[in-house]
């Protein structure tokens, strides 16, 4: 890149636009490129530090500052929700150091960063989803070297992985892991899914939109492209199955989304409320109503307010 | 009607604040200038320098000063600031045989050329409160003695010296292409990792980490017998080569504390005994890093040596992916993000099993 | 005896470790169904043997040839190395001298079973579990242990389900390192009886490393003795050691107890 074409996409702040350097947005796509053409499989990168401590979502935003453009419209979130502290602080960063507009509308972002969770409204082929990773490795728990990891990938022996199932089963009764739920991509590399709930799981198949996976501390970027089978791990006589929970939504009503529980006094008052906070809000505003009374709101207000004070 | 709560944004931006206050303090008190923390917090500032991976004691000295004091931060700070900057080219080799000592201690020899030059050290003060120093009028101007006889202009490395005998092994460039040395800055780990790039993780890596892993060889896990063959800090010149002169340009002086161990032998049929390296080198002042780094890099060095790697110290993904404080510290912090949905899925989890354990309990019963 | 083509087939087997030579210039071959003993004392470079002819460690020299289904005899070494993993955990097992190294020791003992068939795609848990208790069975295990971890069990239980982990794929070759060693004399005893029968039973071949020449003897169709590197003598176990002819082998026979 000429020294003009830097200038050009420089900011008023004296960083690069969308703070990554232009050599260093081409090295991350490289790699988004052959994470595409290999789906599921790991390909290291040479991360970068973010002014975002690691664990933080140093991986998915240097995924989304590599991809991101002037025309693009970001929606964070973290949990479901677009206002959690961390999704805020992310999205500030991007508009801060991107110029971009941002958006808490599912259907109205380009691209969609997150944290623990896929959003319950649809995503489309013109958009791509940015997943913040922790630990890529769905292998690290049953090996922790990195040198047999990358063989069991490479020769595809994930018998290991089976075991461990096997081993909730004879234990619990059940396959108890319940977040960061393994699956296999394109018949071929097993992939953990970062922590989104396994609910979300089924999601991931068959997507319209491209998801990408950032990895910063471990430097590994992943991806799934548009319409992949991406099948969660299980046994035939075991067979997955997503959590259910026996209310709905106390705000909206929804039956079919992941719910938050709320805790609402401490006498083991609760409710649940949709995780994915737009999803929930949108459907109020369209007149759904949850069963939840007006007393009950103003406590959970106040319950929530008075967490978001303390995390201040 | 219910009204979603969106207090995020203005509790972030009322922490800044927070921090901001707490970071001036009493406004009774004078604010803590770059040029104090500068002059007179220089350790502090070498630590930041070095992990940071940026020779800078400006900026160090403010990253300092916005972290309140807290080393891992400000080296954060720094790192982060060091990313975004354009690499023009890199430098020639340091010398360290050609530097202005300052220190240069061997444990090695009671005497030898260049002779032992004791310098700036806390070896040898008692740890003892100095009360002189909390006085309000502050300390004045000390000066130290010029010695009779000044410093060698160049003075021969310990190492150097044993290997005119052969007792000691070469320091061996890389295969292949010389020039090419490893960097973690731009490349992903990978394993088995090169000496050149171990060498740059542990001169990045937490001091106290390495501290511990130094000691737990001293401790038997993966003893090598040490000697301090030589402990050396200075100015040392940083040369360029500019492609349009071709030729090295010096751009400058920087200090560096270099560490030499020399630890039991290795050897084969093939070659007689011989002793074996550990090296350490950090900009500034940072001698106990230096030592420890060169315990830990000779430790790595196990496979190399054809030694059994069987201890922490020895195990090269374990070191090398657990020494970065910037890495460590996001990670563990990040505990404290929200994790509801994880927890949701738990608790659902938790609920369902503990649900069939009392209905098995009870079946039993019945 | 099968006399056609071998199962296995070792042609000037050499390694060393530096310049010492562990084992050298070693040729035999193993026929179906054979049981093969190697004794030879502590350093006589049988274990060497051993993992080289498992495909756990290259030789310096030689070639060692099994009869891959479906391939004929090939050169175990000239496969890619996910060839060979996969021959180990599925035609071939390696029963180690220290469960602890041929055992997972925090996954219970079903799911230790269970692993092979799972690295070779079963996928229905009840199908997966009750082939576990048949073998566990087979073993003389407790079922009521068959969630427990090993490292909660007796040596000669581990070893049991070392055993069972092993065949659980049916290999048609096994490979033995001291399977009686660090045991008891009784345990020692029942561990034995239980693998005549089985390799009896299911007509497995085996090369059995052993100093213990009552186990030898128990076990082995046929014996190769082996002495700094070298093997000294070869032939019918009832032959090597009711009329050996080796003076070291004379040694060897005279200073145990005969069985």
């Amino acid at each position: 890149m000429s020294a003009a074409q830097q200038q050009a996409t420089e900011g008023d702040d004296g960083y690069n636009f969308a703070y990554l350097d232009e050599q260093t947005k081409r090295m991350i796509r490289r790699c988004l490129l052959k994470a595409v053409a290999v789906p599921g499989y790991q390909v290291p990168f040479g991360g970068r530090e973010m002014p975002l401590p690691y664990g933080w979502g140093t991986g998915g935003m240097q995924v989304t500052a590599s991809i991101i453009g002037r025309d693009d419209t970001l929606k964070v979130i973290d949990q479901g929700a677009d206002d959690t502290t961390n999704a805020v602080n992310i999205r500030r960063f991007f508009a801060r150091v991107a110029e971009v507009p941002t958006t808490e509308s599912t259907a109205e972002a380009s691209i969609v960063q997150t944290r623990h969770r896929v959003p319950e409204d649809p995503m489309r082929e013109d958009q791509i989803i940015v997943y913040q990773v922790p630990q890529p490795e769905p292998l690290r728990p049953l090996e922790p070297r990195e040198i047999e990891c990358r063989k069991m990938h490479a020769y595809k022996e994930y018998g290991l992985m089976q075991v461990s199932l096997y081993e909730d089963i004879a234990r619990f009764g059940e396959i108890a892991t319940s977040y960061s739920y393994p699956v296999m991509v394109g018949d071929r590399y097993l992939m953990s899914p970062t922590p989104i709930p396994k609910f979300d799981n089924p999601k991931m198949d068959d997507f319209p939109a491209l998801q990408l996976f950032g990895a910063g501390r471990e430097k590994r970027i992943y991806a799934i492209p548009p319409y992949t089978k991406v099948k969660s791990l299980d046994f035939d006589d075991h067979p997955f199955a997503v959590q259910q929970w026996e209310e709905d939504c106390a705000l909206c009503g929804a039956e079919d989304t992941f719910l938050d529980e709320v805790i609402l006094d401490d006498q083991g008052g609760k409710m649940y409320v949709c995780s994915d906070s737009h999803y929930c809000a949108r459907r109020r505003a369209e007149g759904h109503e949850g069963k939840l009374s007006e007393s009950a709101a103003r406590a959970y207000a106040a319950a929530v307010g008075a967490a978001e004070e303390e995390e201040a | 009607m219910y009204v979603a709560v969106k207090g995020g944004e203005q509790a972030i931006l009322n922490s800044h604040k927070l921090i901001a206050e707490e970071r001036r303090g009493d406004t009774e008190v004078p604010e803590l200038s770059l040029a104090q923390i500068k002059e007179q917090m220089q350790l502090a500032v070498d630590r930041v320098m070095t992990e940071g991976s940026l020779y800078d004691r400006d900026l160090a000295a403010l990253a300092i000063k916005q972290a309140q004091g807290d080393l891992l931060e400000a080296i954060f700070l720094l790192r982060a600031y060091r990313t975004t900057l354009t690499r023009f080219g890199e430098s020639e080799p340091i010398d360290t045989s050609c530097m202005a000592v300052r220190r240069r201690i061997s444990a090695a020899y009671k005497d030898l050329p260049g002779g032992q030059v004791l310098g700036p050290s806390y070896d040898y003060t008692h740890r003892l409160l100095d009360f002189a120093l909390a006085a309000e009028e502050g300390v004045g101007a000390p000066e130290a003695e010029a010695a009779e006889a000044g410093v060698d202009e160049s003075i021969p490395r310990v190492t150097d010296i044993l290997n005119h005998e052969g007792l000691i092994e070469e320091e061996t460039a890389l295969d292949g292409d010389a020039g090419a040395v490893a960097d973690l800055t731009r490349e992903p780990l990978r394993f088995p990792a090169g000496r050149d790039l171990r060498l740059q993780n542990l001169a990045r890596g937490d001091e106290g980490f390495l501290l511990a892993l130094g000691y737990s060889t001293q401790r038997g896990y993966g003893r090598n017998h040490p000697f301090a063959g030589e402990i050396r800090l200075g100015e040392v010149a940083v040369e360029f080569v500019p492609e349009e002169l071709g030729f090295p340009i010096e751009l400058g002086e920087i200090t560096v504390t270099e560490c030499q161990m020399i630890n039991q032998f290795a050897g084969s049929a093939g070659r007689p005994p011989q002793f074996t390296r550990g090296y350490g080198l950090s900009f500034g002042h940072c001698e106990r890093k230096t030592m420890a780094m060169a315990l830990v890099d000779r430790a790595l060095r196990a496979r190399e040596l054809d030694e059994t790697v069987e201890y922490p110290a020895q195990d090269e993904e374990f070191v090398l992916y657990h020494s970065d404080n910037v890495e460590a510290s996001g990670f563990v912090q990040h505990l404290k993000l929200p994790h509801y949905v994880d927890f949701q899925s738990e608790l659902q989890l938790i609920r369902s099993l503990r649900r069939r354990h009392d209905e098995e309990q009870q079946e039993a019963a019945e | 005896m099968d006399t056609s083509s071998p199962l296995l087939r070792v042609r000037n087997l050499t390694h060393a470790y530096g310049n010492l030579l562990a084992c050298s210039d070693i040729s035999f071959e193993l026929h179906s169904g054979e049981v093969l003993g190697i004794v030879g004392e502590s350093g006589s470079g049988k274990t060497t043997l051993l993992n080289c002819l498992s495909a756990r460690l290259a030789p310096t020299n030689g070639i060692v040839e099994y009869d891959l289904r479906g391939r004929g005899l090939s050169d175990i070494y000239a496969l890619s190395e996910p060839e060979r993993r996969l021959l180990l955990r599925t035609d071939w097992g390696v029963v180690m001298q220290n469960p602890r190294d041929g055992l997972r020791m925090d996954v219970s003992a079903g799911g230790n079973v269970g692993e092979r068939l799972m690295a070779v795609g079963a996928r229905h848990y009840g199908a997966i579990r009750q082939e576990a208790e048949d073998w566990l069975t087979k073993v003389e295990m407790d079922l009521g242990r068959m969630d427990d971890k090993p490292k909660h069990f007796s040596g000669g239980m581990q070893q049991r389900l070392q055993i069972a982990r092993n065949l659980v794929t049916k290999p048609r070759l096994v490979f033995m390192d001291e399977p009686t060693g660090g045991l008891d004399v009784s345990v020692q005893a029942r561990l034995l009886d239980l693998l005549r029968g089985l390799v009896r039973e299911l007509r497995l071949s085996a090369i059995i490393v052993t100093h213990d020449l009552a186990v030898a003897r128990l076990l082995a169709d046929r014996l190769m003795v082996m002495k700094d590197g070298k093997v000294v003598e070869t032939g019918l176990t009832d032959q090597v050691l009711d009329d050996p002819h080796h003076p070291y082998t004379q040694l060897l026979v005279s200073s145990v107890l005969q069985v």
